[in-house]
């Protein structure tokens, strides 16, 4: 049905090219719509976004090549602080943010390797344990870097970090353009969006490549993929680093953006929210996972707008917190989902098929 | 003819028991050599050998004079075997064309960066895997099931599309374990026409294989395994009539 679907547009490329032209304005006028509502939802997408990456990038891992890395927000971390402690009044450095992002991308890339190395002889429960157990470390390290010499200046963490800069044209402040107001969670917005498209083409390249198909070898059989000349090490090194360094690049972002950052963001259970985004939404599938960010991020967001006003107005005080909700609801989903769609909302052709044939 | 492959000597013990004692043969270049033997004889232990997948405890075995003992498996692989397995090992949810493509790994080398980028050089590297392994699923007979996955395919295709695969390493010696296992007569047949078509192409093939009649009908030489060794080599009627292999295979209740 979908495919028949698919086919019929594929055969109208002009209704295709019609429909593509209406995506790309509702996302070019997107930011304009929020603010009408409150320069907060501006800000709220720009954060869905960024998760967006992040979800992407640990698709890789998890999605294609089948590895569970439970500590995947370590690498998100590595690339705010490379972005914070260059450019922030932390060592007085101010470095520009297009040669900060490779740097993170970089050194996020070589944590990934640094962990990858020994560890992915392990397989499956034992490798996420260790995942596990990396994340907690360097948000650990982070919170305790602050002495004998303060590097990550510890819990208080990094503030007054820079924003995007390119020559006069600052990210973080607002100016007016045509008759336009662009804030500057406009301004990023776009900047995101840019990004966003950009990683998602890296995806799906990757995705119908040599190195694609080597990872779904892996993932199917990984003996077999030995037998037939895949150097299996070599390869889910490479996921992991390739993954670590989409964490990396989307931490400097994140600190751009929040002008502050402390160890509390790189926390265990941003880990399995992002893992959760990954599995929602339909593991292996870029556009299920993105989808799975997208809901994820909202829906709390959606909900600590409305549950509070909400319960005001009908019992005049807040009975339940906002928080209690949202984690309710997270519960309950998860279940529905492990119940009626185990292979994600949006699942990739293969998970389907593996999971309706079992 | 000359030894494409030289075995010397090759020990393998797990725990107390000697799976193979000092095996020694050869394979030419060109010829379809079986190894046969009971059940437990150590044929798979000798292939698992060969393939990277056991370390030797003593002995060497060289490729086209390289020695191979000590490499990993997808250095072996790399070097020229490619092998299948005796319980079918596909890439169940890929189709059967994507895992031909996979076979095509090795002998390809387009990274990330070309992926990404899409260079003409990494786009026409992948028409070339694209196009080569179409061929090799035509040519053990599957061009038709390209799109459906390996795991919806019936047994024999199944069997089928993993010599393919193998074959998309461009190995120099094809190592198949049992291959005819669980085929019916006709699938049989279709697999023997198969594997003289390799031959003729220039593979040379190693044959594990229960199928006794199989082995006898295709093989240019045979070894026979007994309790880890080697008690007859040489052609299939010789062997056949030496009184090791009846003793071996019929236990002495004949004798």
């Amino acid at each position: 049905m979908n495919r028949q679907a698919l086919t019929r547009l594929k055969q109208h490329p002009a209704t295709l090219g019609v429909g593509f032209l209406l995506v790309a304005a509702a996302l070019v006028a997107l930011p304009f719509a929020l603010a009408t509502v409150g320069t907060t939802w501006v800000r709220i997408t720009n954060l869905a976004i960024l998760f967006m990456l992040l979800a992407l990038g640990l698709n890789i891992v998890v999605g294609f090549a089948g590895l569970l890395d439970l500590g995947y927000i370590a690498f998100y971390g590595v690339g705010a602080y490379v972005y914070a402690l260059l450019a922030s009044p932390q060592f007085n450095l101010h470095l520009p943010f297009w040669a900060i992002l490779p740097m993170g991308a970089l050194v996020a890339c070589l944590f990934g390797v640094l962990l990858g190395a020994p560890t992915l002889k392990l397989r499956g429960d034992y490798l996420a344990i260790v995942t596990l157990g990396f994340g907690e470390i360097v948000r650990i390290f982070f919170n305790n870097l602050s002495q004998p010499v303060n590097i990550t200046n510890g819990p208080q963490g990094i503030s007054r970090i820079d924003p995007f800069r390119l020559g006069d044209f600052d990210f973080s402040r607002g100016e007016t353009l045509l008759g336009l107001n662009f804030s500057g969670p406009v301004k990023y917005y776009y900047l995101l969006l840019l990004i966003l498209i950009v990683v998602i083409a890296i995806n799906l390249r990757l995705e119908n490549s040599r190195i694609g198909r080597a990872w779904q070898a892996i993932r199917e059989d990984e003996v077999a993929a030995g037998a037939m000349g895949i150097n299996t090490t070599r390869l889910k090194l490479l996921a992991f680093a390739m993954g670590a360094s989409f964490g990396g690049v989307a931490g400097g972002i994140f600190a751009a953006i929040q002008g502050f950052i402390s160890p509390e963001s790189f926390v265990l259970v941003e880990s399995i929210m992002v893992l959760s985004m990954v599995v929602l939404g339909g593991m292996g599938n870029i556009w299920g996972v993105l989808l799975g960010a997208l809901l994820l991020s909202f829906v709390p967001e959606i909900l600590r707008h409305t549950v509070d006003p909400l319960q005001r107005s009908l019992f005049g005080k807040l009975i339940i917190e906002p928080e209690v909700i949202r984690m309710l609801l997270f519960g309950l989903a998860l279940m529905l989902m492990m119940l009626f769609r185990p292979a994600g909302l949006w699942p990739s052709k293969v998970r389907k098929r593996e999971l309706a044939e079992e | 003819m000359s030894a494409l492959l030289e075995a010397r000597g090759i020990s393998k013990r797990f725990g107390g028991l000697e799976a193979l004692t000092a095996v020694t043969l050869d394979i030419n270049r060109g010829e379809i050599y079986g190894l046969i033997g009971p059940n437990g004889a150590g044929k798979t232990t000798f292939f698992n050998v060969l393939t990277g997948f056991y370390r030797t405890d003593r002995g060497e075995f060289m490729l086209g004079g390289v020695r191979l003992e000590v490499k990993a498996p997808h250095q072996i692989a790399a070097a020229g075997i490619a092998r299948t397995f005796q319980n079918i090992r596909l890439f169940g949810n890929m189709t059967a064309l994507e895992n031909v493509m996979v076979g095509r790994h090795v002998r390809t080398r387009a990274g990330i960066i070309g992926a990404v980028l899409r260079t003409s050089r990494a786009s026409a590297e992948e028409r070339s895997i694209h196009e080569r392994s179409y061929a090799l699923l035509s040519f053990v007979g599957l061009a038709d099931r390209q799109h459906e996955l390996a795991h919806n395919l019936p047994y024999g295709d199944q069997r089928r599309l993993e010599i393919a695969r193998a074959l998309a390493t461009e190995p120099k010696l094809l190592a198949l374990d049992e291959p005819a296992a669980g085929m019916n007569a006709t699938e049989t047949a279709a697999l023997r026409n198969l594997l003289e078509r390799i031959r003729a192409d220039g593979t040379t093939i190693l044959l594990i294989e229960h199928d006794v009649k199989l082995v006898m009908g295709l093989c240019d030489r045979v070894a026979v395994l007994d309790y880890g060794k080697k008690i007859a080599e040489g052609a299939p009627a010789q062997v056949k009539r030496d009184p090791a292999v009846i003793e071996a295979y019929l236990g002495g209740v004949l004798a």
